[in-house]
């Protein structure tokens, strides 16, 4: 049964079309990972699904109900999906245990120390567990954009939206990031990410879609994307890649 | 934590030796004003008329009793100056056309209360609300002065507020509203402890500059230190009251204003870290 339903969406910023009639569709427990140039429209694509963008045509629907319709209550959309920002936007004010515990006491009304046994579950699994109290700047960029990903977690998803989380990382903290969406992968969690790892993206997505230019060109399984692009647009993409020694 | 180093002042040379330089410097310097102004021609009547011992202490009582109105005054008006000041911000800060109306009072307010001088509005406030004759305005001149200075400095604490709010990265209030929480719930955990952190120096700044602008509300009569000191000059013809007026003013202000400055050196160093 798909989770979400992308049908037909365009997206304009002053005149400018970013996303071209996009269609999608997301089944449970499935990855798809959105790969593409920067500008293609990927983010955008993720933002709208997360209603932090409204869609100028189109409608997106989860579990089968429309929420692009404007009458629909944005934060009961948003609290049934997790987005990890490229940049962590962890609260620097409060303590990695406040940032994880703020969304499920305010949002899901869970009792203070329901919600900080769960936080501490959750650090102990990504082992963070010793690093509850600390505050966001005393951590490493890995360590926050961990804690980002745990902070979606605990409002308990059905579907995370992981928008280029490890772009801004030194590249010996992506693996500790990358092995935490595995981890999300294996439990069955039903994911759309953006990524330039085109390694990772190869190992974890079930499904491969090349955005180009806001229309989304080509889809498949990891394999026949990457193994086999049918589209020119879509071997070029591939060609530069890998000449940046990123695939 | 992290451990924090202490700067030591100036590096390479001993904080005593700077210390003992700036107070050699800070005694000539002194020394060469006082010699200025007692050699000046005209020194023998200013002192009489400014600086009168006598006068001094005949003076301190009234204007001592007229400055905890001042006080009074102050500490009445600086919570509902807060209250206002952030309303009016959190206001300005609706985007929803909804909220047009809400919006477009809140700047109109700003724009006014900030453009007319505090004198002109305790003016209109002291003596025009009282002349509406309506029911429950209250009559009593301290209190009309405290809505006065209320109404004046709102407007500009609104702005402090505001371009605190503005200065939270958007990026937060995405995070925050992408989780789930409502405009209101991101407001109150996410922004605002963020941006009133950020302007506590500027109010702070605003209300040193309230406490000494209590007296002008002794334009509209009550009797607070400047009005006492008046009665006094105008009794005797010295002007010595309005020292004693201007010693305790500095009095309540200094305190304020050192940490004022802490606080400022604080956050720098935070950012510096």
């Amino acid at each position: 049964m798909s989770v979400l339903t992308v049908d037909g969406v365009w997206k304009n910023y002053h005149g400018h079309h970013v996303l071209r009639g996009i269609d999608l569709e997301v089944d449970t427990h499935e990855v798809v990972c959105l790969i593409g140039a920067s500008g293609s429209g990927k983010s955008t694509l993720l933002r709208c699904v997360n209603l932090l963008e409204t869609v100028d045509d189109g409608a997106i629907l989860l579990d089968g109900k429309e929420i692009t319709d404007p009458g629909v209550d944005v934060d009961d959309v948003r609290k049934r999906m997790g987005i990890v920002f490229q940049a962590f936007n962890l609260f620097p004010h409060m303590s990695v245990l406040d940032n994880i515990t703020l969304a499920p006491r305010q949002v899901h009304k869970v009792a203070r120390g329901e919600a900080e046994e769960q936080a501490r579950e959750l650090l102990g699994r990504f082992g963070l567990a010793e690093k509850a109290g600390a505050y966001p700047d005393q951590l490493s960029g890995g360590q926050q954009q961990r804690v980002a990903i745990i902070r979606a977690l605990a409002m308990q998803p059905r579907l995370m939206l992981l928008d280029e989380v490890t772009s801004a990382l030194d590249p010996a903290l992506v693996t500790e990031v990358l092995g935490i969406i595995r981890e999300l992968k294996q439990s069955g969690m039903t994911m759309i990410l953006t990524t330039h790892e085109m390694g990772f993206c190869r190992d974890i997505a079930d499904t491969v879609c090349f955005l180009d230019g806001g229309v989304l060109l080509e889809r498949g399984t990891p394999e026949q994307i990457f193994s086999d692009p049918q589209h020119p647009r879509t071997r070029d993409f591939l060609r530069s890649v890998i000449e940046a020694g990123r695939l | 934590m992290i451990a924090r180093s202490s700067g030591s002042g100036s590096a390479g040379r001993g904080p005593r030796r700077s210390a003992s330089v700036a107070t050699v410097s800070t005694i000539v310097f002194l020394v060469l004003l006082v010699w200025g102004v007692t050699n000046s021609p005209g020194w023998a009547s200013v002192k009489e008329t400014f600086f009168n011992w006598d006068e001094f202490v005949g003076a301190l009582p009234d204007v001592l009793s007229g400055f905890l109105l001042n006080v009074k005054i102050f500490l009445i008006a600086e919570p509902l100056i807060l209250i206002v000041g952030l309303l009016v911000a959190l206001a300005r800060g609706l985007k929803a056309p909804i909220f047009f109306p809400l919006r477009a009072l809140a700047t109109a307010y700003t724009d006014i209360f900030r453009g007319v001088p505090t004198i002109l509005v305790i003016y209109l406030i002291g003596f025009g609300l009282p002349a509406l004759q309506l029911q429950g305005v209250p009559s009593d001149l301290a209190t009309l002065g405290i809505i006065a200075l209320t109404l004046s400095y709102g407007a500009y604490v609104a702005e402090v507020i505001r371009s605190g709010i503005d200065s939270v990265h958007p990026s937060q209030v995405a995070a925050a509203r992408s989780l789930g929480l409502s405009h209101g719930k991101t407001m109150r955990f996410v922004v605002l402890p963020q941006a009133l952190r950020r302007v506590v120096p500027p109010l702070l700044n605003d209300f040193v500059s309230l406490q000494k602008d209590t007296a002008l509300v002794a334009t509209i009569g009550p009797l607070e230190a400047l009005r006492q000191a008046q009665i006094h000059a105008a009794s005797s013809f010295n002007y010595t009251p309005y020292l004693v007026a201007a010693l305790l003013f500095i009095l309540l202000t200094i305190p304020l204003a050192r940490f004022t400055d802490y606080l400022a050196a604080r956050s720098q160093r935070r950012r510096g870290q």
